[in-house]
């Protein structure tokens, strides 16, 4: 891969912040990769570091140590450069509530040195592509939750950055619109050709939006890869089998233990359960092992494993938490 | 150039949100107007008690409206900026390629304008109650209004920027306000105080500001007081100048 495919590339980010005297570490040394044309999800607990890190990569704070390169640019030497280059779409919104939508959206494009005739051009297109039409004189604290986030993704992209970075874009959203709003995401990469880096504390946004998940926490990455692959790799399936009685269950479990990369095998009355990696796969040749014991469970269940799962094992704590 | 053009944009999105809410533009005019109105007519009353400077009781009273209506335009904007970073439009513009001055002046800029209309207002009304000084000293007010609502503009725009929360924000404007309000003669001339109130008020700036202001007003132009004063408020707008930009720039230290 030669270096101009990626978009992101940081190596030992670090910020400590000074609190009473105690030094904290929010972020302590991170190293990530976004390649060009990637939907790349952050995910990790509140208070993980999550923000602080996107926060760095857009300059809006400086790293305590460490060095990336965003968009093409240096983060230290050039930070206008990396200003010039990518969109930022903050947790809690970009819009005053008191303005108008054309009037932040002209000034806003303005501050990047598009004349305002252009600014109201790509305003309108932008707001069409994310149904937002009819908004323009609408003063932004009258729109609806969905309709404001979407007005600060419109509000981050008006100068066609290569690079865009939303943090918690769903966060207070309902499902209607969490699900119209991830859509929209996936448009941008697909016909804008928009990278984009998202932070979320959300297993679904990340299972269903990001082509390869990057899990933060205590500030240090803890795991990277395809949800799959993530899924695969850690936890494995669950598979549930019930039989006739105790005694087969038993036996049952000894044929599970005897398994390739079987885990995690308990017999409990008739039901036995085990974690394997890829199920479906190893389900066929584990019901023909029984069989040629004259095992014949009565039922099966294949449960895929969820981030949950996958953050818990690598954490040793719940997203929830 | 990119410096010039940022703040004009920063500046026409301010001054647009201020012309759509005139309410507290005129709410801002409230306070000198009704100084002029309740207060103004006792003092023309006391002008002849000993120890009351010269000049007629306007002429003396109108610079300490002017005086306080530059300092207090300017003071309660950090309220404004607080809002606006907890909306993301600070965070917003700080990520764009805008030069980090722009931010600060382009709002500076909009709240000097807004004071322009004020000060004229108040110094129509204060002409029908009976001021009368020559224009060239009224223009003298104007810019002694504009120089000092342009620092307490930066200096509450950094200081909201640095709390960050209104509740830290008002009780400092307040603790600041209030002794600078009774030591500068603002209301009645400190030439009426007690030796020692006077000495105390010699530390406050804004007393020589609005000492210089009533020197023009009696039509002396050329004097240490107004040297003195006028350089004051010079001062204060550099220095204001540099602690505002240096709290934007900051912010992502």
């Amino acid at each position: 891969m030669s270096s101009n495919d990626l978009m992101i590339e940081a190596r030992g980010l670090k910020r400590t912040y000074k609190a009473r005297k105690k030094v904290i570490e929010a972020v302590q040394g991170i190293d990530l990769s976004v390649r060009r044309g990637e939907i790349v999800g952050f995910l990790g607990p509140n208070g993980a570091g999550k923000t602080t890190t996107l926060k760095m990569l857009c300059t809006l704070l400086q790293p305590t140590d460490g060095e990336a390169t965003v968009a093409g640019c240096d983060l230290r030497r050039d930070p206008e450069g990396v200003r010039r280059n990518i969109g930022y779409v903050a947790q809690g919104g970009t819009t005053s509530g008191l303005a108008r939508v054309g009037l932040e959206i002209v000034s806003q494009a303005e501050l990047f040195g598009i004349h305002s005739t252009e600014a109201k051009k790509r305003g309108l297109e932008l707001l069409h592509a994310l149904d937002l039409d009819d908004i323009w004189d609408r003063p932004c604290g009258s729109l609806s939750g969905g309709q404001r986030r979407r007005l600060d993704i419109v509000m981050g992209l008006l100068h066609q950055p290569a690079l865009v970075f939303l943090d918690e874009p769903s966060t207070g959203l309902d499902p209607q619109s969490r699900a119209n709003l991830w859509n929209h995401i996936r448009r941008l990469r697909d016909e804008f050709e928009t990278t984009v880096f998202l932070t979320t504390h959300y297993m679904d946004e990340a299972d269903s939006l990001s082509d390869r998940l990057l899990i933060i926490d205590h500030g240090r990455i803890a795991g990277e890869g395809t949800s799959s692959e993530l899924k695969a790799r850690i936890s494995g399936d669950s598979l549930t089998f019930t039989l006739r009685d105790n005694e087969e269950a038993a036996k049952a479990g000894g044929v599970a233990g005897g398994l390739d990369k079987a885990a995690n095998v308990v017999v409990e009355g008739n039901v036995l359960k085990f974690q394997i990696p890829e199920g479906a796969r190893a389900l066929p040749g584990f019901l023909k092992a029984l069989g040629e014991q004259n095992i014949d469970p009565i039922g099966a269940e294949i449960a895929r494993p969820t981030l949950d799962d996958v953050f818990l094992t690598l954490t040793g704590r719940s997203l929830r938490d | 150039m990119k410096f010039l053009h940022d703040s004009w944009v920063i500046f026409k999105r301010s001054i647009i949100l201020s012309a759509q809410n005139p309410l507290w533009i005129a709410i801002g005019l409230l306070q000198p107007i009704l100084y002029l109105s309740l207060f103004g007519p006792l003092l023309t009353r006391m002008a002849s008690v000993p120890g009351f400077p010269p000049g007629d009781a306007w002429r003396v009273f109108v610079p300490g409206l002017l005086v306080q209506l530059g300092i207090f335009g300017g003071a309660f904007v950090g309220f404004v900026i607080i809002a606006e970073w907890r909306n993301g439009v600070i965070d917003r513009q700080m990520v764009s390629p805008a030069s980090r001055a722009a931010l600060i002046t382009g709002r500076v800029l909009r709240d000097v304008v807004v004071l322009l209309v004020q000060t004229i207002i108040l110094i129509t009304a204060a002409i029908a109650f009976g001021l009368r000084v020559p224009i060239e000293a009224l223009l003298l007010g104007v810019v002694l209004v504009m120089l000092l609502g342009a620092s307490f503009s930066a200096l509450s725009y950094a200081a909201g920027l640095a709390l960050k929360s209104e509740d830290a924000f008002a009780p400092m404007v307040n603790t600041f306000a209030l002794p600078v309000l009774l030591l500068s003669g603002i209301l009645l001339p400190m030439t009426l105080a007690p030796r020692w109130l006077q000495i105390a008020s010699d530390f406050n700036p804004f007393k020589h500001m609005v000492e210089a202001l009533r020197a023009v007003f009696r039509s002396e132009y050329f004097s240490f007081t107004v040297a003195l004063g006028f350089g004051l408020a010079l001062g204060l707008v550099i220095l204001s100048a540099w602690v505002g930009t240096r709290v934007f720039g900051n912010q992502t230290k």
